[in-house]
């Protein structure tokens, strides 16, 4: 096919099936290679990871998730505390980015001028590609002192004396923490959610808005009960991305969590632990055996976090794939 | 039929309200998002521009403790550029090949259905955890950090998201144009080398750049794969120096020199992979 | 532009138009109105008068201009910033373009329906009852009285009253289009705007969506734009033919079929051209 077909051999018969089967089997081959090796790729890393961690699994047992100690010199570990800080973090940053990605998609969508469109578009999506060591370093050498003296310090004296309050917000005045963690996180989301949601949301067709209008519904009312409905499961999709970013994600968490492995402080200010700062302060430094196999077994407590927020983020799409306008 | 204006008018001044305070929220998201972020790239590229000199890309990393200037990090750009480089090299083509298995050969059948729902769990896995993965796979195995496990690790991070825009961009080529290559007697790894890939070559490549933008930041993976190292080399065995682990292990020093040359790596570093995101937009525009 | 073009509607209509009736009430008036897509004029000094209780059909070949009129009409075209429209439309006598009250008030006087079905992601009774939520407080009785009827008046009832609770979207293409006129008139406008509202549907649904244009008739003043010139013929009492952004001919619709004034009209309609 890819020759000149010299007028001689114009009339000889071709045999495709003859000439081309062997590079046809070999890319065949190949392909299905690379398919099944991104499958052996995954149990590889479960089973590595539950190889890793069987001595502390052995040893602790599931006990390990609600023990609150981590002693590396007598050799007792336990992970509630940094499984706590990974769920706080998390939770924290998507209450703060849901609503905030929501809003931002609602502007870029329905409100925005046409021509601060393109632009502001482009920039959330860049911005969420900027790496999280760079979130990280700013939320560490810029972010947590101005939240100290501007936030924190001023809250304090606020609420001091007051029961409750008063210990949610003790700590140095550095601005370190579950809550810095948590708000450098939302922030290192929001572009995500945001541009996720925007994608969903532009391809609401428009005679579908039109007909919202038509009866007289507000811009608001057109977006919350048309285009979120209309929506949700891609609007979903993005928030799960979001939170498995969250749940997962090491350097802007590791920069300003404090790394300290204590829960005795209910202070948002207090220095704590995540599953992944721990894992990244301690791991490389950390002696075969019990230590190390204690990590792992967070890293696969971990893994399974993330693993089940997907396999449930799919059933519900499912879910509500299924019973779509079901619901009266 | 008689309903009158009026009431409708009454009704209508609270949802006016409701829809005034929503639209002034969103525009307050906006601003707050913007501001953030503003402020982040900011303070990265005026601090950082303000710490870049010559010698950030020609002296090696300083020791603690000296004068504020001197060293640079020509060492960790070295590194990190081998591994990434590496890591590409490894990953791409295995994701791409995976991709076309996903598009091309079975699309429905149950080999793609698991190997698309485990791609998805590795797209959404920690990249600390690839990490953890290749230490028990390389750095217990030989003893010791190195740079072959940090391109290793790199590259497993590299594949899903190759696997994944590849499959995407195959599967908005039109049949039409597969059954015309085929109705011409071409073989199937023609159709697809020759027709289908080129077709969708932009998309693909696109995927590829973004995958390097990623992993260019990646500093999870390196933590216990490729560590870090003081030193120039060039080769990936043993510990080598890269940019992200430098940059964590900087910033978190109480040296003024090291946090100076941190913002420095940060600033190169987001101008990077910000600069393949701009070069991976361009591609996918111009069709 | 053609003098005769600016003078009142009626005087416009042929003097030998033997036969005609006296013109009915008028709901709407158009008045030199101009329509502009960024530079673009679409529509060029329109005047036109829209009778109550009839139906008006708007004809010409497809960019003529005549969904974009129908848009003026409840203002959709302000959901798209680069769109703007000069000059009047008189609901009753108060200019839409300029009124002081809200657009989300005047749309609830004028229902559109659109060329494609478009059913909200919701129940068949959601769907019908959304918009009456906009605007009325109603007790669960009425409002399941109020999407009875609206679902009898566009003689769906029958077909959907064992699943109200279904999504919108399990009906067939026909139903839907029902669906969204039922929706329509529910919260009891008094223009109807039909944007070729059979376009996507097969000849017995388009049958069945005609029969309830006559039906709805007699409470509401309808304007449709159609392709279709035997449509406009069966269902229309008053035709408006429009070509290039320019009202051409505007009459009785069995006077503009059957002995149009204007050759360009009449050229269009034997299908020399168009």
């Amino acid at each position: 096919m890819s020759h000149p077909a010299p007028s001689d051999d114009s009339m000889r018969p071709v045999h495709p099936a003859l000439s081309s089967a062997l590079p046809d089997r070999l890319f065949a081959w190949a392909s299905r290679g690379a398919a099944l090796f991104t499958l052996a790729l995954f149990l590889g890393i479960l089973v590595s990871l539950v190889l890793g961690a069987w001595p502390a699994v052995q040893r602790f047992g599931a006990g390990f998730l609600i023990h609150d100690n981590w002693d590396p010199v007598r050799e007792d570990f336990g992970g509630w505390v940094m499984i706590c800080g990974t769920l706080a973090t998390s939770a924290i940053a998507l209450m703060i980015a849901v609503p905030v990605s929501f809003g931002i998609a609602l502007f870029l969508t329905e409100l925005s001028p046409v021509w601060l469109k393109r632009p502001l578009g482009t920039a959330i999506e860049l911005l969420a590609a900027v790496p999280s060591i760079v979130y990280g370093m700013w939320g560490l050498m810029v972010f947590g002192p101005v939240l100290a003296r501007y936030a924190q310090q001023p809250l304090q004296s606020l609420v001091r004396g007051v029961p409750l309050l008063e210990p949610l917000l003790a700590g140095p005045p550095v601005g370190i923490g579950i809550l810095p963690a948590g708000i450098i996180l939302s922030i290192m989301i929001i572009p995500f959610i945001a541009s996720v949601m925007r994608d969903v949301f532009e391809i609401t067709p428009p005679l579908l808005k039109e007909s919202a209008h038509g009866l007289g519904a507000t811009t608001w009312e057109v977006v919350w009960r048309i285009v979120l409905p209309y929506t949700k499961t891609g609007v979903l999709g993005g928030i799960m991305l979001g939170l498995g970013r969250a749940l997962g994600e090491t350097m802007a968490v590791t920069f300003v969590v404090g790394n300290s492995n204590q829960l005795a402080s209910l202070s948002l200010f207090a220095p704590a632990n995540t599953i992944t700062s721990v894992l990244a302060n301690e791991f490389a430094e950390a002696a075969p055996g019990l230590h190390q196999a204690s990590l792992i077994y967070l890293g696969l407590v971990l893994f399974l976090i993330t693993f089940t927020v997907l396999i449930f983020s799919r059933l519900l799409l499912m879910r509500l794939r299924k019973n779509e306008g079901r619901s009266a | 039929m008689s309903f009158l204006p009026d009431a409708r008018a009454a009704r209508f001044a609270r949802r006016k309200f409701i829809n005034r305070a929503a639209i002034a929220a969103s525009l307050a998201a906006m601003l707050f998002g913007v501001f953030w972020l503003a402020w982040i790239l900011w303070e990265t590229l005026s601090i950082g521009l303000a710490s870049m000199s010559a010698a950030m890309f020609t002296e090696n990393m300083p020791p603690p403790n000296e004068p504020v200037g001197t060293g640079g990090l020509a060492n960790a750009m070295m590194g990190s550029l081998l591994m990434v480089a590496l890591a590409t090299f490894v990953g791409a083509p295995v994701g791409i090949l995976s991709g076309v298995y996903l598009a091309e050969y079975d699309p429905r059948g149950r080999l793609s259905v698991t190997v698309r729902f485990v791609n998805d769990l590795l797209l959404s896995a920690p990249s600390i955890i690839v990490g953890l993965f290749v230490y028990a796979l390389l750095v217990v195995r030989f003893r010791e950090f190195s740079g072959w496990a940090g391109a290793l690790a790199l590259a497993l991070i590299v594949i899903p998201i190759v696997v994944r825009t590849t499959e995407n961009m195959l599967s908005l080529v039109p049949v039409e144009l597969r059954e015309a290559a085929y109705a011409l007697g071409t073989p199937k790894w023609k159709v697809i080398a020759r027709i289908t890939l080129r077709s969708a070559r932009a998309g693909v490549l696109t995927g590829v750049l973004l995958a390097v933008a990623r992993i260019a930041g990646e500093t999870a993976p390196l933590l216990f794969t490729a560590l870090n190292n003081q030193f120039w080399k060039a080769s990936l065995s043993g510990p080598l120096a890269n940019l992200p682990v430098t940059i964590l292990q900087f910033a978190m020093s109480p040296y003024e020199n090291w946090r100076q040359l941190a913002w420095g790596g940060v600033f190169l570093i987001t101008l990077a992979v910000l600069g393949l995101n701009v070069l991976a937009r361009l591609l996918s525009r111009k069709k | 532009m053609d003098a005769a073009m600016n003078l009142p509607i009626l005087a416009a209509l042929p003097p030998n138009a033997s036969g005609a009736a006296p013109f009915p009430p008028v709901k709407m008036s158009v008045r030199d109105l101009d329509f502009f897509y960024g530079e673009f004029q679409a529509l060029k000094k329109i005047n036109l008068d829209i009778p109550e209780r009839r139906v008006t059909a708007f004809i010409g070949p497809s960019g003529c201009g005549k969904s974009t009129l129908l848009r003026t009409f409840n203002r959709m075209f302000e959901l798209y910033p680069e769109q703007r429209a000069e000059g009047s439309i008189l609901l009753d006598g108060e200019d839409l373009l300029t009124a002081k009250q809200d657009v989300a008030l005047i749309r609830a006087r004028i229902g559109m329906v659109f060329q494609k079905p478009t059913p909200f992601p919701m129940s068949i009774f959601d769907n019908v009852a959304f918009g009456v939520r906009l605007f009325e407080s109603l007790s669960t009785i009425e409002m399941e009285e109020r999407v009875e009827w609206a679902l009898s008046k566009a003689a769906l009832w029958d077909e959907v009253k064992d699943k109200l609770s279904q999504g919108g979207a399990s009906l067939s293409g026909g139903q839907q289009q029902r669906l969204c006129i039922a929706r329509g008139i529910a919260i009891r406008p008094e223009l109807l705007l039909l944007d070729e509202p059979c376009s996507a549907l097969d000849p017995i649904s388009t049958a069945r969506i005609e029969e309830l244009i006559a039906e709805l008739k007699k409470d509401y003043t309808l304007i449709i734009v159609t392709h279709n010139m035997q449509q406009a013929a069966r269902v229309s009492d008053y035709t408006a033919y429009m070509y290039l952004g320019e009202l051409i001919e505007f009459g009785e619709t069995e006077q503009m079929f059957l002995k149009p004034a204007r050759r360009e009209t009449e050229d269009y309609i034997t299908g020399r051209f168009g």
